[in-house]
């Protein structure tokens, strides 16, 4: 395409290809669906950036603080799908303060200004109000897909307004949300006449919903794809819905315990055997086992098996899972021990993703068999597998090593040893040479996460190797200045940091102020830092926001305070926007 | 860019071993000051000029022989660590412990020592709060208030002030609570933090139902 200009032949014939109409090369960038590329082809020339910007359908926004919602509207006028994001990860653990901000309102409202024709809306970590959801349901005509992720702030009145209102609604995606319950039936307000759902998630909502309505609206929508209930349906109920929708595809069971019944068992069976297209399954299974066999006959052909809920633990949860031959996905509790893993090792080789979550992580002691030993089996065995979140008592150098060895693939490597500053319990020495033997084998590493007791060498081996690393997470680690500053002045693709509880001072943060604003952001928390630093790094880098947050009881004015005083919480990004001004009053911008 | 030449001078002095700060554990025979759990925040204790200081007292014992054994009673929790999803905690806390109930928390701030009953003063301790005739309930962190006359307070300006066809005050209602063993209390005869730690929900409720609950220290 606009070659013609190169050739030999008449040149007359074909215009310039700088002179082809926008039109073309909308066409052209259609073709390209990540986002980085049709960011780079912008950048390319003025005409390029003009019809790229003008065609672009989908827009991720990683931090709502980077640009404020008007600049995005107005850059991208024919969005269709947008995703924001907003509080940083460290707000999961509850470390950023409460009202920081994030607010999803001001998005929502430039959106509805300028996007009318927006079919998709995704937030998370962020504020979300029931205004929000009201203004959503108001002013999107063809309003999709809402996906609401890790966020609060609204109640079942808001979506009872997203019910009512969205007449085309294909997915309805309420992922880990903090859901005020004003006992309103929100489910009764999809009209009879609705039928477009494909994916319904509510398995985050305490309370409860009406079943009559909720199996009516099952069977209507024949569509429907993806149905993750929540605590509130006991199990015959479950049985019943199955029997209505036997399509689905992905199901996420809420609630999945009772007493033995043989006939609640034969219905279940019954209703499982219809569900041939079954292929993800979660949900919060407690301790009785008697009815996974109920599940046998999808086992098979099951993608995805999220039990990080579940607590049942021994031989049926291995019976089950090692029946799962073809699964991709496995998320599991550490109840499931060395010994399940050995089990998962040996059935599950197709095996992508693994994650495994403390079932008591506030027990000093560790009731649970699940050591370094389960990690290695897995990684040995599963020649797919690329991304691992692990939590765990022990490790040892070694252990880490072999699993460098065994898997130069993980794109993702987050290792949580529960006690900080662990050693390898057999040498006694720091893990650094098993966390270097990671990222120096895995060369397509994008996320790491370190635990254990690590000096600054491990971070000299980071900043060397972890060329594609993006994302890292450090917490009880290092010794000194140094170990920050390997980071900064390595890792060429780092976008997010995040740092809690490290010796890293002043220094190697004002050294490496450039590298800042070719980051997304930084997060550093009960370091060593001083107030004179963050005001420093603030007037060399004017792109930069530089928040500083300290104890929510004490929120005095920073200009009272001197350059030596301490700062608890930084969090530094970059933006377009300038300073925010919905800072709450524990937070300031320096 | 100074600093960084400086920074890489001193990376490659051989005698950087000898003056990298090490981190001893809890429980060695080293740390007497250090004794105090990691969630202590450095960043609040060490400055440069410490620094040097800690560097010639703080010595790394290779011997780790303790590891294992470091005595669990004397640590506090640590906020916000191990990083596990304050949403995943509550969800497996209520399947596990149902004897022990916590307050229901509105927000994502981690919870200290989730079972153990010394509690963090700093973590908010949000309850639903329903009053008979309301539409709608709403939440209160009890943490907020220093007493019963502030608690009080709040419920009245939440919910007399938006209920325009009730009372001008509480005083025709009465204000209960449901415990962790699940009664029906009246709020105001025990000490505002015993009743701080134990309440579940809050209910107001009218007082013609209220009969036999009376005590001369209702709120």
């Amino acid at each position: 395409m606009g070659r013609g200009g190169s050739r030999a032949a008449p040149a007359a014939a074909a215009p310039p290809w700088h002179a082809l109409p926008d039109e073309v090369w909308e066409h052209a960038f259609s073709f390209l669906p990540a986002a980085s590329d049709r960011g780079a082809a912008a950048g390319a020339c003025r005409s390029w950036l003009r019809a790229e910007r003008r065609s672009r359908r989908r827009l991720s926004v990683a931090n709502c603080y980077a640009a404020s919602p008007q600049d995005a509207v107005e850059r991208f006028p024919a969005v269709r799908a947008a995703e924001v994001k907003g509080k940083p990860h460290f707000a999961d653990f509850g470390l950023v303060p409460h009202a920081w901000g994030a607010a999803a309102a001001p998005w929502v409202a430039a959106a509805a200004d300028g996007w009318p024709l927006l079919e998709e809306l995704s937030f998370k970590r962020m504020v979300v109000t029931d205004e929000c959801l009201e203004m959503i349901a108001a002013s999107f005509r063809n309003f999709q897909v809402l996906r609401l992720v890790s966020c609060e702030g609204f109640s079942t009145a808001g979506l009872a307004a997203i019910a009512a209102g969205c007449r085309n609604l294909r997915e309805l995606d309420l992922q880990e949300n903090e859901i005020e319950d004003c006992s309103i039936h929100w489910l009764s307000l999809f009209p009879e006449s609705f039928t477009s759902l494909v994916t319904l998630n509510f398995s985050c909502l305490e309370g409860d919903v009406n079943i009559n309505v909720l199996e009516r609206l099952v069977t209507r929508c024949r569509n429907l794809k993806t149905l993750k209930l929540n605590n509130s349906i006991p199990l015959d109920k479950l049985a019943s819905l199955l029997r209505k929708a036997p399509q689905i595809v992905e199901l996420g069971t809420g609630k999945f315990s009772a007493d033995y019944h043989p006939d609640l068992f034969a219905k279940l069976e019954a209703a499982f055997a219809g569900c041939k297209s079954l292929r993800r399954l979660s949900g919060a299974w407690d301790s009785v086992p008697d009815y996974l066999p109920a599940f046998y006959c999808v086992c098979e052909g099951l993608t995805s098996l999220n039990l990080s809920y579940a607590t049942i633990r021994g031989p049926e949860l291995i019976k089950f899972i090692s029946r799962c031959k073809n699964l991709q996905l496995l998320w599991v509790m550490d109840l499931i021990e060395d010994h399940g893993l050995a089990a998962v090792a040996s059935s599950c080789n197709k095996l992508q993703e693994l994650r495994v979550f403390p079932s008591d992580p506030f027990d000093p002691a560790g009731q649970v068999s699940l050591t370094e030993r389960g990690l290695v089996d897995v990684s040995a065995s599963c020649p797919m597998l690329e991304s691992v979140l692990y939590f765990c008592r022990r490790m040892t150098n070694e252990a880490l090593i072999t699993i460098a060895k065994n898997r130069p693939n993980f794109t993702c490597f987050r290792l949580c040893i529960i006690e900080p500053h662990t050693p390898d319990y057999i040498t006694h020495q720091p893990l650094d040479a098993g966390f270097s033997a990671i990222v120096e084998s895995c060369k397509g590493l994008t996320r790491f996460s370190v635990s254990g007791l690590l000096t600054d060498r491990v971070f000299k081996s980071i900043g060397a190797h972890a060329d594609r690393l993006e994302m890292l997470s450090i917490a009880f680690a290092g010794n000194s200045d140094l170990g920050l500053h390997y980071i900064l002045s390595g890792c060429k693709s780092l976008k997010k940091l995040e740092i809690r509880d490290c010796p890293f001072g002043d220094k190697p943060l004002l050294a490496n102020a450039a590298k800042l604003e070719t980051m997304r952001s930084l997060w550093m928390s009960s370091c060593s830092l001083t107030l004179g630093a963050c005001r420093q790094l603030a007037r060399k880098m004017p792109r930069l926001s530089v928040e500083v947050m300290n104890d929510s009881e004490r929120a005095c004015p920073l200009d009272s305070l001197t350059d030596e005083s301490p700062v608890d919480k930084l969090y530094v990004y970059r933006t377009i926007a300038g300073p925010r001004s919905d800072t709450p009053s524990c937070v300031q911008i320096v | 860019m100074e600093a960084t030449v400086d920074y890489m001078k001193a990376a490659e002095a051989d005698n950087l071993l000898a003056t990298e700060l090490r981190l001893g554990l809890p429980g060695t025979s080293n740390d007497d000051h250090k004794a105090t759990p990691p969630c202590t925040p450095r960043g609040k204790k060490r400055t440069a000029f410490d620094a040097a200081e800690d560097a010639a007292v703080e010595e790394v014992t290779n011997k780790h022989d303790d590891v294992e054994a470091a005595p669990p009673v004397a640590k506090a929790q640590v906020v916000g660590w191990p990083p596990v999803r304050s949403y995943r905690k509550s969800c497996f806390q209520q399947q596990q412990a149902k004897q022990i109930s916590k307050p229901t928390s509105n927000n994502k701030e981690e919870a200290a020592a989730a079972p153990a009953p010394a509690s963090n003063a700093a973590t908010p301790s949000f309850v639903k709060v329903s009053m008979d005739g309301a539409p709608y309930l709403r939440k209160v962190d009890l943490r907020m208030y220093k007493g019963y006359r502030e608690l009080r307070e709040a419920l009245e300006a939440m919910f007399v002030s938006s209920n325009n066809g009730g009372a001008a005050n509480l005083s025709e209602f009465a204000v209960t609570y449901e415990d962790k063993d699940g009664d029906l209390m009246l709020v105001g005869d025990v000490p505002f933090e015993m009743f701080a730690g134990t309440c579940k929900k809050l209910r107001i409720m009218k007082r013609s139902e209220a009969t036999g609950l009376g005590s001369p220290r209702q709120i």
